[in-house]
């Protein structure tokens, strides 16, 4: 099991699955055979969706070695990590007031993108090892990538009231 | 809904029988009806040669009420029972129906649910019911074309269109007893009406302006596949506005005040949308306007002059279009083709700040009142299975965010918009006092974040979960939303397996007691027992179940043993001996019991469809990166 996967293949697959199940297929069938249509699909879209996100297929990878990411119960983060959160979020709020908003958001949005691909990274070189200290490393770099998406979607926000 | 043709008890019907199933544009200003013959797809004409039906209805004290054209031609004398428009008030409350003000002339009273009703002189009528009488004289009149009775129907639906409106329409459609084989997105349609689908891939947008609705939809293309990858619009904007426009600034040149009655504002409409009909050719069109004291202005309305009444509206198209570029991901030069739909899109002005925006020529060459329905009478003949081997696929997104009322009238969004569906999600949920036994829920959809920002589409009450303390029951709700983007909503307390009852309060639309009831109250139903319309319905159930069943025999047999064979082989001839009696509960039981006989058969093909398409495959060519595989 590694992380990398070719998103091409998987769109194509994907595709041929939905060709087979969709419940266009079903339009004429029993509501039996229509209601495990729309199950069916419903998984597949959803297996797609988390397959294609690096991010959740990040989380979905360490699930299936009995990872917990823990977000509920253990909320400690790496200080340097939280320090520079902070200081991004700060500059996303002095984005909004400043003259030039557009092209100090992009250049947020591709600090963050960055930011992200060496994340993902970092979780691809410790997911490959799959020794405790791995675990533990590819853990901390999935909620690192969620915390980086969310404020990767403040900023598609804050660009979308811009406009 | 004679459509299955019923063969003898134990016969197999032919296996490629001809069936006729309808596509349906329900548009705001005109609805059309389409249908493939010798496999062509065609829009059909009224008894005059005449393809759009006007959708609008006029209400009558004694008789049925009138639609279309007949209803048009007397609207301006009895405006308070001519409805128009309706499509802009489906699974609209009445908060909604305030914030359009002027321009519905009706009345307006408030039912017992949220929905807004009109007042006319057969009674209060909410938008379903009118939409339900356009459905209506659009399947009498394939009935009538096409000479068989037609009961499956393709209807399309603006891409942008939430919940609460698709459901009013699948509602219209159930009151006009028209089976909605799907509800197919706007855009979706004009693409298939374009073979888009025999090209192998590319990226289209569908500029769809309407008489009431504007919807800017990116379709991605790759080999017959048809996705959705955003959709973004604007419900409430369309030609309509522009004769609205043009009317004021008739009113103001001819020196009409403000006031002017229900009747003068019709007829100031109908010359608005003449003069604008006329610009498309002409670069002037002369006025003559019938004052109230009757005398008359003349005047003179330029191509240069209506561009600047219409630049403002056209202009409101141009963000959506920026948005959905946006969350495809793509700029406008990425687009491979430009589609135009929707009558508004004549106007010379309107092509031109299309070709600008994207930098290409629209693809203009079907009618762009006709391209939708086309589109879906080409999809309707392929569900009816006139086509088996059709590898189109239309894959659909929903196009707004669902999301849950959290503390403080904060939305937390449980379903992204351009989400592609069918989805199901599901979310927990806590009791926060001793022994709570309910949970209400409020869905809501939109993309902001205060729950009064977005529309309110139901009530969820949970009943039933057994008493605990607070915060240990684990209720799950699951959240599922059809291919037609419908939502439903089932839930089980987790730790006892208890299944909580959902009832559901929809905010805007109907319950299904009160389509029932207006299924009962109905003329066209009132003329039979209710007992012989029970028995019809179940009959047809039976019937379709019968053949679904032997088909599925028929391609599938072999995955079944002798034993598993036998039993659903007596379940089937059980349902096909109580068919050919008239005892309704007898032929409830008996579906029951083929359905259930059937259980397994039906997961076990599905399984083998799902191997069929990984056949050949092994998980480990997922991976690319040459690294052995771990596990």
């Amino acid at each position: 099991m590694t992380f990398d996967i070719d998103i091409d293949d998987l769109a194509v697959r994907y595709r041929e699955l939905q060709r087979r199940v969709h419940p266009d297929k079903f339009a004429n069938a029993s509501d039996q055979d229509r209601r495990l249509s729309l199950q069916t699909t419903a998984l597949i879209n959803e297996g797609f969706h988390i397959l294609k996100d690096p991010v959740q297929r990040g989380r979905y990878l360490l699930s299936l070695r009995g990872i917990d990411l823990g977000e509920e119960t253990d909320t400690t983060m790496d200080p340097a990590f939280l320090l520079e959160q902070m200081e991004m979020r700060e500059a996303l709020e002095e984005v909004r007031q400043a003259d030039n908003s557009h092209k100090q958001l992009a250049e947020l949005a591709n600090r963050i993108n960055q930011r992200l691909d060496e994340t993902i990274g970092k979780f691809r070189r410790a997911f490959a090892e799959d020794s405790p200290e791995g675990a533990g490393q590819a853990r901390n770099a999935v909620r690192e990538m969620q915390f980086l998406e969310k404020m990767r979607r403040e900023i598609d926000n804050l660009e979308e009231e811009l406009i | 809904m004679a459509l299955f043709q019923i063969s003898e008890p134990g016969q197999t019907p032919a296996p490629h029988e001809r069936r006729f199933a309808v596509g349906i544009d329900l548009g705001t200003t005109n609805s059309l009806v389409a249908c493939v013959r010798s496999g062509v797809a065609e829009t059909l004409p009224d008894g005059q040669g005449r393809h759009l039906l006007p959708s609008v209805v006029r209400y009558r004290a004694d008789g049925e009420p009138v639609v279309g054209h007949e209803a048009i031609a007397v609207a301006h004398e009895d405006p308070f029972n001519t409805i128009a428009s309706v499509k802009r008030l489906m699974g609209r409350g009445i908060e909604d129906v305030r914030k359009l003000g002027q321009s519905l002339p009706y009345e307006f009273s408030r039912g017992d649910s949220a929905m807004p009703r009109i007042r006319t002189v057969a009674g209060d009528q909410s938008p379903v019911a009118v939409s339900a009488e356009i459905l209506k004289t659009l399947k009498l009149r394939a009935t009538e074309s096409l000479g068989v009775a037609i009961g499956d129907a393709v209807i399309t639906v603006p891409a942008y269109f939430d919940d609460a409106q698709r459901q009013a329409t699948k509602d219209a459609a159930r009151l006009a007893g028209i089976n909605v084989l799907r509800l197919l997105s706007e855009p979706t349609a004009a693409a298939v009406a374009y073979g888009l689908d025999k090209n192998p891939q590319g990226i289209y947008a569908i500029y769809d302006l309407g008489g009431g609705t504007f919807d800017i939809s990116l379709l991605r293309l790759n080999r017959g596949v048809f996705e959705v990858m955003a959709t973004a619009g604007d419900s409430a904007l369309g030609g309509d506005d522009m004769d609205h426009v043009i009317a004021e600034w008739i009113m103001r040149e001819a020196g009409i005040k403000d006031d002017a009655d229900h009747r003068q504002m019709r007829r100031l409409l109908r010359d608005a949308r003449a003069a604008k009909e006329m610009l498309t050719g002409a670069e002037r069109a002369t006025l003559s306007i019938q004052r109230d004291n009757n005398s008359h202005w003349e005047g003179v309305l330029t191509r240069a002059h209506l561009n600047t009444l219409v630049d403002p509206l056209i202009d409101r198209t141009l963000p959506p279009c920026k948005r959905v570029l946006r969350d495809a991901g793509i700029r406008a030069n990425a687009v491979d083709g430009v589609v135009l739909v929707g009558g508004a899109t004549r106007m010379p002005r309107v092509r031109e700040k299309v070709s600008k925006f994207f930098g290409r020529e629209p693809l203009a060459d079907i009618d762009p009142d006709k391209v939708v329905a086309i589109g879906a009478a080409l999809q309707a003949d392929v569900l009816i299975g006139n086509k088996r081997d059709e590898e189109m696929l239309l894959l659909d997104v929903i196009p707004l965010s669902l999301g849950l009322e959290i503390m403080g009238g904060m939305v937390e969004k449980i379903i992204p918009r351009n989400t592609t569906i069918p989805v199901t999600k599901a979310q927990d949920f806590t009791t926060f006092k001793d022994g709570q036994t309910a949970l209400l829920i409020h869905v809501v959809q939109g993309e902001r974040e205060l729950v009064s920002d977005c529309r309110s589409l139901a009530r969820f009450e949970l009943r039933g979960i057994p008493p605990m303390v607070a915060g240990a029951a684990r209720i799950r709700v699951s959240f599922q939303i059809d291919a037609d983007g419908l939502l439903s909503v089932s839930a089980k307390e987790m730790t006892t397996g208890v299944e909580s009852s959902v009832v559901v309060k929809p905010s805007y639309g109907l319950t299904d007691s009160e389509i029932e009831h207006m299924l009962r109250d109905s003329i066209t139903h009132a003329r039979e027992d209710e007992e012989a319309r029970q028995l019809r319905e179940q009959q047809v159930d039976a019937d379709r179940l019968i053949e679904a069943v032997q088909r599925a025999l028929s391609a599938d047999g072999a995955l079944l043993d002798s034993k598993e064979r036998a039993e659903i082989d007596r379940e089937l001839d059980g349902l096909i001996s109580a068919r050919a009696e008239n005892d309704v509960s007898r032929i409830k039981r008996a579906i029951k019991a083929l359905d259930s006989a059937t259980q397994t058969f039906a997961a076990r093909r599905m399984d083998a469809n799902i191997r069929l398409a990984l056949a050949g495959h092994k998980l480990e060519e997922f991976d690319t990166s040459g690294d052995k595989p771990t596990s």
